[in-house]
């Protein structure tokens, strides 16, 4: 299979699963997923994806550690956070400054 | 049914028809950073637009290319997506008492429940009409959901030619704004020191298996320590209605 294909097939994959997914909370009886560790995980379990996408994609390359321009981007995307800086904007401002150091450098 | 009389109903159905294609616009500002992520991240052009239409979820579309973008397989990226489309379910289940779809309108009002959505539809739910066809909270529900979808999908193309334009995303500082649009979704869940915590504890352990796992193995492993977490009981940040902020 090629990695083309392999895609296509986990973009359809994905679509599919996600749609499961809203569909079976319309349509299932509530007490299924009214359980409380249910709501709890459904609360937690974004924030520990989320924060561990940030991580991952700011500090490793393959399977290394490094610290290069993304982390001075995605810095200054917290600061601009801070400052409730609207979604576009963040995503600009870090990218103009990992592209601003990578030219410097 | 809500017995407010016609008039203010109308009043209110201009008020969310103008919220909810407002809020649809500023989505669509995030759709073209993940049109032009995703085809810089690997993905073609009908890829990118394709999971745009069908997973219709910006955070999981994210967390799906960010897995291909680092050399995960689309095994390990539909694994993420879908954990992260999980509080999906939840929002279904708020909405379904308030919306009361049957038939082929549930089938098109599943794919359309997502944050915005379920937000919109939750702030405009009348507390005085319990269990019955909110048609306040229906409206909201499906002007905020259709308008967020033609934005979102609309803006996903325009993202995906321009990102194509582009022929090297490293020159241009694009692989900083992958974690810069994450950091931007998980922000507005920050609210509690215990979120603070979660969120440090996920991520030095995600960064601890990076050398050890292939890429998008580590974020799953993340994810267990919110499996962990939410074995103790807590009062505060149960309802994860109540913390949609993030497209």
């Amino acid at each position: 299979m090629t990695h083309n294909l392999a895609i296509t097939i986990g973009v359809l994959a994905t679509g599919l699963s996600c749609y499961a997914i809203k569909f079976i909370g319309l349509a299932l009886p509530k007490q299924v997923l009214e359980h409380p560790y249910a709501i709890r995980l459904g609360a937690l379990l974004p924030v520990s994806l989320l924060a561990a996408l940030v991580a991952v994609q700011t500090f490793a390359d393959g399977e290394s550690l490094t610290l290069d321009a993304r982390a001075a981007g995605v810095s200054v995307a917290a600061v601009a956070l801070i400052l409730r800086a609207p979604f576009l904007l963040v995503v600009v401002l870090a990218t103009a400054t990992a592209a601003l150091i990578r030219a410097v450098s | 049914m809500s017995s407010a009389p016609s008039s203010a109903w109308a009043q209110q159905r201009s008020i969310v028809l103008r919220d909810g294609v407002g809020v649809g616009i500023a989505v669509g500002s995030f759709g073209l950073s993940f049109g032009a992520l995703s085809v810089t991240s690997g993905l073609s052009l009908l890829q990118t637009c394709a999971l745009s239409v069908l997973a219709f979820t910006g955070g999981s579309q994210f967390a799906f290319i960010g897995v291909i973008g680092a050399g995960g397989t689309p095994l390990t990226g539909l694994a993420t997506a879908a954990l992260l489309g999980s509080r999906n379910a939840l929002y279904g289940l708020r909405l379904a008492p308030m919306l009361q779809l049957r038939g082929a309108r549930r089938l098109l009002g599943a794919h359309l429940v997502i944050d915005e959505s379920a937000a919109m539809a939750l702030a405009n739910e009348d507390p005085a009409t319990d269990h019955h066809v909110q048609r306040g909270a229906r409206f909201a529900f499906w002007v905020t959901g259709l308008a967020v979808f033609v934005c979102w999908n609309l803006a996903t193309l325009v993202g995906g030619l321009l990102g194509n334009a582009l022929s090297d995303p490293r020159v241009f500082g694009l692989d900083a704004a992958v974690p810069a649009a994450f950091l931007a979704l998980v922000w507005p869940r920050l609210r509690t020191r215990g979120m603070w915590g979660l969120a440090a504890l996920s991520a030095v352990v995600a960064l601890m298996f990076v050398p050890l796992l292939p890429a998008g193995i580590p974020v799953l492993c993340a994810g267990l320590v919110a499996v962990i977490a939410a074995l103790i009981p807590r009062k505060a940040d149960t309802d994860p209605t109540m913390n949609a902020a993030a497209p």
